[in-house]
């Protein structure tokens, strides 16, 4: 059973609303502590627009925060010392070098000055950012910049960590490199709110995520929870590169347990509460003359629980991805 | 949580990466330079001018540049968002604003004495009431600051934050009794000159230099405090309203 202090972020009927455009609407959810919870949504659902609600950047119109026990609805900066956020653009000071941003960021946190050396050093190796210690920031790589963005936001130690798209726009090694620090940092104990538009990426990190469309939740579940009922589905998928719509209606009929479609020219998708065994099928192609070039399982992702709950494609996702110059 | 680490190290970094770089010196040293030689190559009266120009050439440099600097820079760190990181900090947004706003102040009064020490050089300045001159200075100094906070707060762009500085900066030249007198103004903006907190510091730094002020040293240096607290009062609820909305 969770208890309340168990709890690490407690929203209740969160609302807000820009003019006439509401933003979020009477969001509601938990993130116990030493969670990795993942905020998932396409662009525009209201992902930034909660995390600044929960960090203490914008007010609520309506709902209750709270953070580590502290109502910040009626104190907004009363948990700051409890949190550490990564913007989803790394906003560093240009001017000064990766060593001096992180010790100032340790300052504003009331550091002194041989606790905070040490700490940036400390975070300066963890994150493989040495060498470029005494450079400024301003002449770092992107993947550099959302590394030292990372050890900025998590330099005071916080219990409880708000990560905004922190893969977005950085090569596939740095990504990666990104993820298994997020990891690490779990493991350690640190509460992690993650919003990402990688669903992979969340299905890979997150314990829990909640899926938020339009500025509402639409499912809050484990990824096992979320995937299971998908899971229980067998799915298979047929190449031929000759045309085959018409052969998924004969399928549909010698094979009615199985339900068939055609997602896109040349590929048959069947789906089935039992087992599907692929040599009937083949055979029944071949005999009517379709040259089968690949027949393989699907293991249905949480992508595809997105895409059911949301209706969003993978394809919309995939160019919110690009326009924010994304590569994973 | 030590405050005072924080606020310290807000003003020093703001120092490093803003105030103490060269073209911010070099306007320092300037533009006072070139207020001064204007007024007193305009005045034709010989060096017996300089005192009479001195109080407008300091106001003139301590508001040009305070107003710049801070409108500028907060403009700019809103604009890449390195400004969250402050908003963020578990720091009381009145120490947070008074910490981002001490090293434009410091730079202010570092700029009003530029036009001091030339001043020192060509005439004698042992008459000067310090006492009355330098609270005259550092309140200038906040009051313009704070000048800069409220317009950098109201503006989204760095060249808003010029453009909109000058619509206060630019009348002020004339009507805060800097150069030519109050009494010599129209009927209908002598009302306007008292609405402005730089007449009232002009008033004092007339006075500490030459004895020449309208209102006793005490109304002055009230109103001026007055200014200030209005002013940084006013662009706090401003920052609660549009960057914590």
């Amino acid at each position: 059973m969770t208890t309340e202090s168990d709890i690490a972020i407690k929203v209740q009927g969160l609302a807000k609303s820009f003019g006439d455009v509401q933003a979020v609407t009477t969001v509601a959810f938990e993130v116990n502590s030493g969670e990795l919870f993942g905020f998932l949504g396409p662009n525009g659902a209201g992902k930034t627009t909660t995390i600044n609600m929960l960090t203490g950047l914008a007010r609520p119109d309506a709902g209750t925060i709270h953070i580590g026990g502290i109502d910040c609805t009626r104190k907004p900066r009363a948990a700051q010392h409890l949190i550490g956020v990564v913007p989803d653009e790394s906003n560093l000071y240009p001017e000064l070098s990766g060593f001096d941003n992180l010790c100032f960021c340790a300052a504003l946190y009331g550091m002194g000055k041989t606790e905070r050396q040490a700490r940036a050093t400390e975070l300066l190796e963890a994150f493989d950012l040495t060498k470029a210690a005494g450079r400024k920031f301003g002449g770092y790589s992107k993947g550099m910049k959302r590394r030292l963005t990372i050890a900025a936001g998590i330099i005071h130690r916080p219990r409880i960590l708000f990560l905004d798209e922190p893969t977005t726009g950085i090569d596939v090694a740095s990504a990666r490199q990104l993820r298994q620090m997020i990891k690490a940092l779990h493991n350690q104990g640190t509460t992690i709110f993650l919003t990402t538009h990688y669903i992979e990426e969340a299905e890979r990190l997150c314990d829990r995520i909640a899926f938020i469309m339009s500025g509402r939740i639409v499912r809050i579940d484990t990824v096992a929870n979320l995937v299971q009922p998908l899971r229980e589905k067998h799915v298979m998928q047929i190449s031929c590169p000759n045309d085959v719509n018409n052969l998924s209606t004969q399928l549909g009929k010698e094979f009615p347990d199985q339900a068939f479609s055609s997602p896109e020219p040349g590929l048959i998708q069947v789906e089935a509460a039992t087992p599907i065994h692929v040599g009937p099928l083949v055979r029944f192609l071949e005999d009517r003359g379709a040259e089968v070039a690949e027949a393989r399982r699907i293991r249905p992702s949480l992508e595809d629980v997105f895409v059911q709950i949301t209706g969003v494609g993978a394809d919309v996702m995939r160019t919110e991805k690009e326009k924010k110059g994304g590569a994973q | 949580m030590r405050l005072w680490i924080a606020f310290w190290n807000i003003v020093v970094k703001d120092f490093r990466t803003y105030y103490l770089k060269p073209p911010n010196i070099s306007w320092g040293l300037i533009f006072p330079l070139a207020w001064t030689g204007m007024f007193f190559i305009k005045s034709g009266k010989g060096m017996e001018s300089i005192s009479s120009i001195l109080p407008g050439v300091i106001a003139l440099s301590i508001l040009f540049g305070t107003t710049s600097l801070l409108a500028v820079t907060v403009t700019f760190e809103k604009k890449n968002r390195s400004f969250e990181r402050l908003l963020l900090a578990p720091i009381p947004l009145e120490l947070l604003m008074l910490a981002k706003t001490s090293g434009a102040i410091l730079f202010g009064v570092f700029n009003a004495f530029i036009p001091v020490l030339m001043a020192a050089f060509l005439v004698d300045l042992g008459h000067v009431n310090w006492l009355v001159f330098i609270p005259a200075v550092v309140l200038i100094s906040v009051a313009s600051t704070f000048l800069g906070l409220f317009i950098a707060v109201a503006v989204s762009e760095v060249f808003e934050a010029q453009t909109f500085s000058n619509f206060f900066r630019f009348p002020m030249i004339f009507l805060c009794g800097l150069f030519f007198p109050i009494s010599a103004l129209p009927v209908f903006l002598k009302p306007l000159a008292y609405a402005l907190p730089l007449t009232y510091g002009a008033d004092l730094l007339h006075g500490a230099i030459h004895g020449g002020n309208i209102l006793s040293v005490p109304i002055d240096l009230a109103i001026l405090a007055i200014f200030c607290v209005g002013l940084f009062m006013v662009s706090l609820r401003n920052i609660r309203r549009r960057w914590i909305a």
